[in-house]
């Protein structure tokens, strides 16, 4: 119980993948601009992260490990994220089209996103249980949407506000992201698992 | 073996996560409208955007759903809207397809240059020089924006250095006259007949006549003459109303720079140089 408490408290904080492992960062400069797309995102890359590593970690155990398969996880661990993604957007367009429309290009770019697949086998890697795995997930892609929403907080603000010319757009993006990152490092030896 | 198991774990994982995407597609299918597909065929489908709206499909859309008109596609012209208005099982509206008109005939042989101009060989930009090259600064610098801009390739650089419109390809399409950085094309109702001063100049009198043979001086003579009051004078420019004329051609003799033409007998190209080898004949 401790050692669940713990992970989903430290890669909320501690260990956040964007912010302090620099997974996910592009949904997180994409998405970030609006609150409504960034909320819309964090809770695609919730559900798919969280069943994602639920699917590769029950494969990787009954399937990959007993027939001495375990050098063919990131091959198998991309199938099963790419097809677990499909199924959101097939899902997301018929239950939401308008944002499915705001997510765009994205959510199949939650394919690729490399947060989800390194979630998936961190989770393998680790050698948590089942539960620990799926912990795991959840608690990542807390911290992710944590980031992604804080992000769009902040970016809502600044276009109000007066930016350099030289500065403006994608520029000010990244320093106010590495401002973060370093602000999320206060956290750092809070908490160790 | 080991080679067989791992064959068969992949192909299998990947056959029943296919298996499932396909159930969930054919559960969770959208149903896209038919009309919309039907009106998107009818479509030229170059998505030019002279409609309002992003694209040819959004148009298709849109249309389907009552909010745009069935004469909404300029370039498709009256064709496009009496098959979309079948479609939709409506009547026929009045369209009126417009068609581009360069207001400036101050060709090479007529205007000068200011400076040698060595720079990015775009309107905008040579515009924004220092004025432009040309002695004219409303003036046409024929280097091309508008016929790069026309998807319909109705619009090409004359060798007397202005733009020319082909009245056949033009579907009103309007790319050019945004392209253009002195708004020196508008974008007039094909069918409307009628006079035109061909000139986009804001200055008056010496200053125009220095700059270009044929440019308006704002003098007011047309005004006077006009038996039905359809010229008004707008920031030193006189401007003919299509409407009000009558293409009666009373304007054209009083103009003394000559600015003055028929809306079908634009000179062209041809008859610019024509008529600058006319004239080097009687001065040399």
């Amino acid at each position: 119980m401790e050692k669940l408490l713990s992970i989903f408290f430290i890669y909320i904080f501690v260990e956040n993948f964007v912010l302090q492992r620099f997974f996910g960062i592009c949904p997180f400069l994409g998405v970030s601009r609006k609150m409504e797309t960034a909320i819309g995102m964090s809770m695609a890359v919730v559900f798919v992260m969280t069943m994602a590593t639920l699917v590769t970690w029950l494969i990787y155990t009954f399937v990959l490990v007993p027939f001495g398969l375990g050098y063919l996880q990131i091959v198998t661990f991309i199938l099963i994220i790419a097809s677990l993604v499909q199924l959101v957007e097939i899902v997301l367009r018929k239950i939401s089209p308008t944002l499915y429309q705001g997510l765009g290009i994205y959510l199949p770019l939650i394919t690729t996103n490399c947060a989800v697949m390194a979630v998936a086998l961190l989770a393998v890697r680790q050698e948590f249980s089942l539960i620990e795995s799926v912990i795991f997930a959840i608690s990542a892609s807390i911290g992710f949407s944590l980031a992604l929403v804080i992000m769009a907080g902040i970016r809502e603000r600044l276009e109000l506000a007066k930016i350099p010319d030289i500065l403006q757009g994608t520029a000010v993006t990244l320093i106010t992201a590495g401002i973060l990152s370093m602000a999320f490092l206060g956290f750092k030896g809070m908490m160790t698992l | 073996m080991q080679i067989i198991y791992a064959i068969a774990a992949l192909g299998l994982i990947g056959l029943i996560f296919g298996l499932l995407l396909a159930m969930a597609a054919r559960f969770f299918a959208v149903q896209t409208d038919p009309l919309v597909e039907s009106i998107k065929e009818v479509l030229p489908n170059v998505n030019c955007g002279a409609c309002g709206y992003a694209g040819c499909s959004k148009f298709a859309e849109a249309v389907a759903g009552g909010e745009a008109k069935t004469n909404g596609c300029i370039p498709g012209g009256e064709a496009t809207a009496k098959e979309i208005a079948e479609l939709l099982g409506q009547e026929v509206m009045d369209s009126t397809q417009p068609i581009a008109t360069v207001f400036c005939i101050g060709d090479c042989f007529k205007t000068s240059d200011r400076f040698v101009y060595d720079g990015v060989m775009d309107c905008a930009v040579a515009s924004d020089f220092l004025g432009g090259f040309k002695a004219c600064s409303y003036g046409c610098l024929g280097l091309g924006n508008c016929v790069r801009a026309c998807l319909f390739d109705a619009i090409k650089m004359g060798e007397h250095g202005l733009p020319v419109v082909d009245d056949e390809k033009c579907t009103g399409c309007g790319l050019c006259a945004t392209a253009c950085p002195r708004a020196i094309i508008q974008m007039l109702p094909k069918s409307k007949e009628g006079h035109l001063v061909l000139c986009s100049s804001k200055d008056r009198g010496k200053k125009v006549s220095a700059a270009c043979e044929v440019g308006c001086i704002a003098c007011k003579a047309c005004i006077k003459a006009c038996p039905q009051e359809a010229i008004e004078m707008v920031d030193n420019l006189a401007v003919i109303d299509l409407e009000k004329c009558n293409d009666c051609g009373d304007c054209v003799p009083v103009c003394k720079p000559g600015t003055i033409h028929r809306r079908i007998e634009i000179p062209s190209a041809a008859d610019a140089l024509a008529s600058a080898a006319a004239a080097q004949a009687e001065t040399a």
